[in-house]
């Protein structure tokens, strides 16, 4: 009874959404005030019809209601209570089911928070998003429905949730990701209400820039979270792996970080509004993309489910209306917009221009390494797959030239800014970067090549060049400390987020050469030296846990030859489907991460493991943590309330 | 031309000039970095060049996995059913990694024709088989029904 209720409130919740899509979309092209007002409260049920469609589904799995199809494929009675729960995502249809609760989540806030918008452009964003809830809805109803039964034959047992997802990085990563890839979808929805409208201003820009700096947020906390999770959870420590469901996830984060400046420039000086428009359009396209990629089965990667092609079709379709229509809007209405002002040469504008150039361009080269294979497999040339060094080889100069213009673009003063000023400001930061630089690199046990060189010196850079602009703030206020603590709170976000830029490449840049790796046959007794650690195999253990039996190895760790601690890394055999997971021990640091894994036995007393040093390693998380808390500062500056309150006032 | 025009045909040309080197570029790097792949049957048959990284997939033989008592080296044959390659790997295997199973494995041929393999996949799903093996299996015709199917739609 329970999952048909779900499934009915799904199809209630796809008659609202025409609804939404429609009566205020006409409301507002006609003027008609009534029926502009439907919105809000139309977006309001449709959440709550979404929320306890969710909850059913939940309650199911709760339940252990297997005679549920998609709760037999993803749980088991032996499945603790958490992570019963987290397997409402596990899977295809479940996952997008939260993605549908997120997306209304996201049209209710707009709905709830945007009470100082003008009537018409509140009606036409939350009818744009009413639009896009019309798309997923049917998607589920029609490809993918959590809730269709197995009758009559019920299973006795479930088939147990994929070992590699029960933790709690998987708890946490999809609704984060989902959070910042459906948020740009509230972007996406000002940005077509402006087209429409006719309206791209300033304000439209500063209405839309805290909810798109909150979606960028959560897409690098998402993306942080999966690459943590990878990294000790796939049991092979790496970090990042240019896999295509990566890559569908960084492509939207690179254009959402264009975005983010854009509207910044675009809400300031009233310039680059429809290139600003363009890329809100591009980040939700391409959120929309990664989903295509990601659930249509056309990748050979993790995150792909066994699936059918009608799912890969009806997204296709769906990405095809979404992006053709917006760009045939976009190019019947942007050539009406008009700059509202000019800028130099040597300005902040033009770096902020150059900053979003990289970007795309970065963009541009992930999409063509991650399209290009399925390309050539469309036009039957072959098999073929894109390796890493193709996307380090152009990551690390462009990432390199655009770190290293961040560190002008803060110093740079709007609209125009004489040369001799700006050496005058550069010049001490470029300096003191050289010598702390120099003074790293000699710390380093041995020299790391050009680019690791050259991505210290950058981090050091981003931080002096922020301090020269604290400074310049502090000295035109009397009190230093005050001066320091007066600043916005946009303004701190801004350079926590610099910061973690500047954290994230030390990160990469120690991580990807310092790290010491080998792959043992060990026997107990036998040891293992990096550096000042000593790795001593003391033999296996029999563990058995709730729903796995475990081969739990004993690693005793020598630092400097006295004994630091002991790790265990584990073999667990997961007894309902018979997988076999690695569970890799972790000693973990802020400079450094001890790292062992097991694998498989190799007759006798002997196992094959495999014992890994990695510097810095938790500073790209670090730096992932600084820039999401950093965007959340930024967003909820209170400049925005008040202002948004004066604009009522003028109206 | 006026001077604003023959400054904006500056600006065209250097924008031109800068797309087409970044895409050449591009390109190249791309070129560089691609992993074909192939069938047990085209590197039988010799299709597969030497010395280049490739990609090769196919089910794991049974009983044909041979361990070193030594180290880590291991060596085994994978199958598309008609045909047969051996790779050697020395490393840990993946969890999935076992006879029957379906996995890719990446590196390249040496002249004995034995694939050096860099590393070998095995996806996280016991019923899951990577794209290009299930292509290269219908394609000889050996394509088995996995069991266990009923949940895995």
């Amino acid at each position: 009874m329970i999952p048909e209720l779900g499934q009915y409130a799904l199809i209630l919740t796809a008659c609202l959404a025409v609804l939404l899509g429609t009566i205020p979309m006409i409301g507002a092209t006609v003027g008609n005030a009534l029926w502009c007002s439907y919105a809000r409260p139309l977006a309001i049920a449709m959440f709550g019809f979404v929320l306890f469609s969710f909850l059913c589904l939940s309650w199911s799995f709760l339940q252990s209601d297997f005679s549920v199809a998609y709760v037999a494929s993803n749980s088991n009675t032996a499945l603790p209570w958490y992570y019963r729960l987290s397997a409402v995502w596990g899977g295809h249809e479940g996952s997008l089911l939260l993605w549908l609760l997120i997306l209304t989540g996201w049209t209710l806030a707009v709905a709830l928070k945007s009470g100082n918008l003008p009537e018409d452009i509140q009606a036409r964003v939350l009818s744009v998003m009413g639009l896009i809830t019309i798309g997923f809805t049917l998607f589920i109803l029609f490809t993918s429905s959590p809730f269709e039964r197995y009758l009559p034959r019920i299973p006795e047992q479930g088939a147990d949730l994929n070992p590699l997802l029960q933790d709690i990085g998987l708890i946490m990563h999809p609704p984060m990701l989902y959070m910042g890839y459906v948020g740009f979808s509230v972007a996406f929805a000002f940005a077509i209400a402006a087209l429409l409208s006719g309206r791209l201003d300033t304000a439209w820009a500063r209405w839309s820039r805290p909810w798109t700096v909150v979606a960028w947020a959560f897409l690098t906390l998402g993306i942080a979270l999966g690459s943590w999770w990878a990294y000790y959870e796939l049991g092979w420590g790496g970090w990042w792996f240019w896999d295509p469901v990566e890559n569908a996830s960084l492509m939207p984060w690179l254009i959402g970080t264009a975005l983010v400046h854009s509207l910044a420039v675009t809400e300031k000086r009233g310039v680059f509004k429809s290139w600003t428009v363009l890329l809100a359009i591009f980040a939700f396209s391409l959120s929309l993309l990664g989903t295509f990629l990601v659930r249509s089965g056309v990748l050979t990667s993790v995150h792909a489910f066994a699936s059918d092609p009608d799912r890969g079709f009806f997204i296709l379709a769906l990405l095809a209306i979404s992006i053709g229509g917006s760009l045939l809007l976009y190019a019947i209405k942007a050539s009406h917009v008009k700059s509202e002002s000019s800028f130099g040469l040597l300005s902040r504008e033009s770096f902020m221009l150059i900053n979003n150039v990289l970007l795309t361009v970065c963009c541009a080269t992930v999409l063509l390494g991650t399209l290009y294979p399925l390309l050539v497999d469309a036009l039957n040339l072959g098999k073929i797959s894109v390796g890493p060094p193709y996307f380090n080889a152009l990551f690390v100069p462009l990432g390199s030239l655009l770190v290293l213009t961040m560190g002008v673009g803060v110093l740079l003063r709007w609209k125009q800014t004489s040369l001799q000023l700006l050496i005058g400001q550069l010049w001490l930061p470029g300096v003191l970067a050289v010598l702390a630089g120099a003074l790293s690199l000699y710390l380093l046990p041995y020299w790391p090549g050009f680019w690791v060189s050259a991505g210290l010196l950058l981090a050091w850079w981003v931080v002096f060049t922020g301090g020269r602009d604290l400074a310049n703030r502090m000295r035109n206020k009397s009190a230093g400390l005050s001066a320091l603590l007066g600043q916005s709170r946009a303004y701190y976000g801004m350079v926590l987020a610099h910061g973690g830029i500047a954290v994230l490449v030390v990160g990469i840049a120690l991580v990807s050469t310092f790290s010491e790796h080998s792959d043992l046959r060990m026997e107990p007794g036998d040891r293992k030296q990096f550096y000042d650690y000593e790795f001593v195999f003391d033999g296996i253990r029999k563990v058995d846990g709730p729903n796995f039996h475990s081969d739990t190895g004993v690693i005793r760790v020598l630092y400097q030859g006295e004994p630091y601690t002991e790790m265990y890394p584990e073999k667990r055999l997961y007894t309902a489907r018979g997988n076999v997971m690695t569970e890799a021990a972790i000693d973990p640091g802020l400079f450094r991460d001890l790292y062992v894994a097991l694998g498989e036995s190799l007759g006798g007393d002997a196992w094959a493991v495999r014992v890994q040093y990695k510097p810095f390693v938790r500073w790209l998380w670090l730096g992932g943590l600084m820039m999401t808390i950093g965007g959340l500062l930024a967003a909820t500056d209170p400049r925005y309330r008040k202002q948004a309150r004066r604009d009522l006032a003028g109206a | 031309m006026n001077p604003k025009r023959k400054q904006r045909l500056l600006i065209v040309l250097f924008i031109v000039v800068g797309v087409g080197v970044a895409v050449g570029l591009t390109l190249f790097a791309l070129n560089q970095n691609i992993n074909l792949f192939y069938s047990p049957s085209q590197i039988a048959e010799g299709e597969a060049p030497q010395g280049t990284r490739i990609r090769a997939g196919g089910m794991v033989v049974d009983g044909s996995v041979q361990r070193s008592t030594e180290s880590l080296a291991v060596s085994f044959d994978i199958t598309d059913y008609d045909k047969v390659v051996r790779v050697e790997y020395t490393g840990i295997l993946p969890d999935l990694f076992r006879e029957g199973q379906g996995i890719v494995a990446q590196g390249e041929l040496d002249s004995r024709g034995v694939l050096q393999a860099v590393e070998v996949l095995a996806k996280h799903d016991e019923n899951y088989m990577p794209p290009e093996v299930a292509e290269a299996l219908e394609k000889a015709g050996k394509m088995p029904k996995p069991a266990g199917q009923e949940f895995n739609k």
